[in-house]
């Protein structure tokens, strides 16, 4: 025997016990700011000043998270006396309302699904922890999804990034050559927002932009687990999130540079 | 080497009556006042060649009424400082002569200021193409001038298709095969056009910034703290290094002292990201040469470290930690005790793993000899990181001009002379180890106190540097009244290291290419800006 495969059997079984159970280890997930708080006026209105993407609103009395636009900053637990709740977990994902899984088609996917990987411009962390998903901790081919470099075999499209605008016609390319039916999956604040950086002269504000999108994942980056809830999600096998989801399509106005004032 | 008193008198001396001297103690700096003409090239090539100065950057600034062009480069021996060349020129006069042909490490800091700026640099070879892709926009789109309207941009570009890249090639028979920018498993957009007569690969040159963001321009007119989330986040894999470079411009600019504690904890959370960032390269090493468990091994280890991070810092890749005047939270000695005893343990588990590598003749057989690149073409392209320092240049910013809590640690600075990328995986591998002897010697180092002060921000100009991950970077910033982000510059290291990849990509087997491109381990996001 190679001394490699002993070596890979002496580190016994580590992989997450996810979906099946919760992963309770550390440092899998930064959590996020909780949501529909009971706040005074007074520090609802200080949260929503310290936001820098406009995340935090005020609404009746409770401070509302909108988690496509969370980038992870922690001003709003780290920035002020009122802070918000953080809480952990990771079962982030939702359906885009005209979006659709996996389970609107029971006959025509197989049960293993292929992703194609699209970085539409991401700061490289999105994509870091996509690639994170193939380590032995996560381990998603032991769940039936693996990534192709092709389009025509892949039935789901993972898009990273604000969609910058030299990557758009190449986004677009990619979903036309993909057959129908196919799922796109839109992960991280920038992929779903357009994040810090868009949108702008250079950048949309999100995939919803330029073609439609079925799940949003959200964070900045959305850790594995996070990534892996939206894939079972798209898949049917996971509910999504209890918190209200984007749209499919984006409208065709497009606001000017996303932090400006 | 010369005191920059003694740079400044020498100058003044060698072009008298056209070169300005004058030194600014606290940076320190000697700025060199240059009018446009032939002297400039001829003060770089004595900086460069003469003083062994090396060049840091460009940064171009459009003022009012003039063009303001500053050229940075630091010592790398001796006493630390900074050497920077400034020539002003009216608006209207839109060509600068170029210090390409004398310092080559400047070729693309120009092309990217043309292709930008509108301003043509005299002798440089204009090669077209760059930040703005010549089949989407006109040549005449000049974003970063400040009487450009985004809203004219914004308008739907129609591509050109009849756009072919250029080629260099021209044997016969020769044929190009672009490869991108989208192309296998989960890799970051570029395209990359190999050039090749048959079964070898003759050259095989990058076409990046499919990820531009622009985040100099959509900088403009923000106020710190959201100039500060572009830092962070345009390349986040080094996310704390470029925010700690953007922090401390912000710091010298506003004169605030760093709380001792801060700066130690600096270095912890800068070296625990250096281990985490260098482990993730070993682990693309071990994957592209096919050696799956070892690669598995590798990134189990990498996975380990962003736990830590996390479990640390509150999150995997250390966003929300630096700002301007320290940190957003204090560790307690015992946190970072727990993380330092937690990343001993992955680096035993590295070593282990890099016991078996070298052993593996069929992996060190695929690194040995591929993607060479010499001292001397490293010290011409300027190269910087672990690549530079695996073909023998030196060169490290932690030591060579000490930030944060540096100069009170000792470390080494490995090197190696082959160049090619096994030196280049002996390096990361020794880098590696290096970052968790300095994370043990934080804990000795600890003093108790605050780890931030408050900011009050004032105008002016500053430059932040680090030694991030992959090599030097540069946060320029230039803030006017209440704070206004007016001029954010950012060279970043994989934008000086791209510019050489082009060198360890001549004559190899197609198969070597995926080996290349992991031995140098580079983002594009952090090219792209
Ligand atoms: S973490 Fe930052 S972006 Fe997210 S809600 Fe809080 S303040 Fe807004």
């Amino acid at each position: 025997m190679s001394p490699w495969v002993l070596n890979g059997l002496r580190r016994g079984v580590i992989t997450t016990s996810y979906p099946a159970h919760q992963e309770a280890a550390k440092g899998v997930s930064p959590g996020l700011p909780a949501s529909l708080v009971p706040v005074t006026e007074e520090a609802g209105r200080v949260l929503e000043a310290l936001c820098p993407t406009g995340a935090i609103s005020l609404e009746r009395g409770e401070a509302r998270v909108d988690y496509r636009r969370c980038i992870h900053c922690f001003r709003c637990c780290r920035g002020t006396d009122l802070p918000l709740d953080w809480k952990p977990g990771y079962e982030w994902a939702t359906l885009t309302t005209g979006g659709l899984s996996a389970a609107a088609w029971p006959k025509a996917f197989h049960k293993s699904m292929h992703i194609l990987v699209v970085d539409a411009g991401d700061c490289g962390a999105c994509l870091n922890e996509v690639k994170q998903l193939s380590n032995p901790y996560y381990n998603i081919h032991r769940l039936g999804f693996f990534i192709t470099p092709t389009p025509r075999k892949a039935d789901i499209l993972l898009v990273v990034g604000p969609v910058t605008d030299h990557m758009r016609l190449p986004l677009q390319a990619a979903y036309d050559a993909m057959p129908t039916p196919k799922l796109v999956m839109a992960v991280g604040a920038c992929a779903l927002s357009g994040g810090v950086f868009g949108p702008s002269f250079v950048a949309r504000g999100g995939v919803k932009d330029v073609i439609p999108v079925d799940v949003e994942v959200p964070g900045f980056p959305p850790p594995p687990l996070a990534i892996l809830h939206g894939l079972l999600v798209a898949t049917g096998r996971k509910p999504p999130a209890p918190w209200q989801a984007g749209t499919a399509v984006a409208g065709s106005t497009r606001p000017s540079s996303a932090l400006a004032g | 080497m010369a005191t920059l008193a003694e740079l400044a008198m020498q100058a003044e001396q060698k072009w008298p009556g056209q070169v300005q001297a004058w030194v600014d103690r606290r940076s320190p700096l000697c700025e060199l006042r240059c009018p446009p003409s032939e002297v400039l090239p001829e003060v770089v090539r004595w900086v460069v060649v003469d003083l062994g100065y090396r060049f840091a950057g460009l940064i171009v600034e459009q003022e009012t009424e003039a063009w303001d062009l500053r050229y940075l480069f630091y010592s790398i021996h001796g006493t630390p400082g900074w050497a920077r060349l400034r020539i002003r020129q009216p608006l209207e006069m839109r060509s600068v002569p170029s210090i390409s042909p004398q310092v080559h490490a400047a070729d693309w800091h120009e092309r990217e200021a043309e292709d930008l700026f509108g301003i043509t640099f005299e002798g440089h070879p204009r090669l077209g193409d760059f930040v703005l892709h010549d089949d989407l926009w006109q040549e005449e789109v000049a974003p970063m001038r400040r009487d450009f309207d985004e809203r004219i941009a914004i308008v739907e570009r129609n591509p050109d298709l009849k756009w072919r890249p250029r080629r260099i090639v021209k044997d016969p028979g020769a044929f190009a095969m672009p490869v991108g920018p989208i192309y296998s498993g989960v890799t970051e957009s570029a395209l990359f056009l190999l050039e090749t007569v048959g079964e070898d690969v003759i050259r095989a040159f990058p076409r990046l910034f499919y990820k531009y963001r622009a985040i100099e321009k959509i900088a403009e007119g923000r106020k710190v703290e959201e100039c500060l989330l572009l830092a962070e986040r345009f390349a986040a894999t080094t996310a704390f290094a470029h925010a700690l470079a953007f922090s401390q411009a912000i710091e010298t600019i506003c004169r605030v002292k760093v709380p001792p504690r801060a700066q130690t904890l600096r270095v912890l959370a800068a070296e625990l990201e250096r281990f985490r960032h260098h482990v993730g390269v070993i682990h693309e090493i071990c994957e592209s040469t096919g050696l799956s468990v070892a690669a598995s091994q590798a990134s189990i280890l990498e996975e380990d470290l962003l736990r830590v991070s996390c479990d640390l810092a509150g999150h995997r890749y250390l966003f929300g930690l630096a700002i301007p005047g320290g940190l957003t939270r204090n560790f307690t000695d015992a946190a970072c005790g727990g993380a330092i005893e937690a990343a001993v343990l992955v680096l035993r588990k590295l070593h282990e793993l890099e016991d078996g590598l070298r052993y593996s003749s069929s992996f060190l057989d695929r690194l040995e000899g591929v993607g060479i690149i010499s001292g001397d073409e490293a010290r011409e392209f300027g190269l910087v990181g672990p690549i530079a320092r695996a073909s023998g240049l030196e060169g490290d910013l932690r030591k060579a001009q000490p930030y944060a809590g540096y100069q009170h640690f000792a470390f080494d600075a490995p090197l190696e002379i082959e160049g090619d990328g096994f030196a280049r995986l002996r390096v990361l591998l020794a880098e590696a180890a290096e970052s968790v002897r300095i994370m043990q010697e934080v804990s000795g180092r600890l003093e108790a106190g605050e780890v931030s002060v408050p900011v009050s921000p004032m105008p002016g100009r500053a430059f932040g540097w680090v030694e991030a991950p992959r090599g030097a970077a540069f946060h320029g910033v230039h803030l006017g009244g209440g704070g206004i982000v007016q001029r954010y510059r950012v060279i970043a290291p994989s934008f000086v290291n791209w510019h050489g990849f082009h060198l360890a990509a001549e004559d190899f087997a197609f198969q070597d290419f995926p080996i290349i491109l992991a031995t140098f381990g580079l983002s594009v996001a952090e090219n792209d800006r």
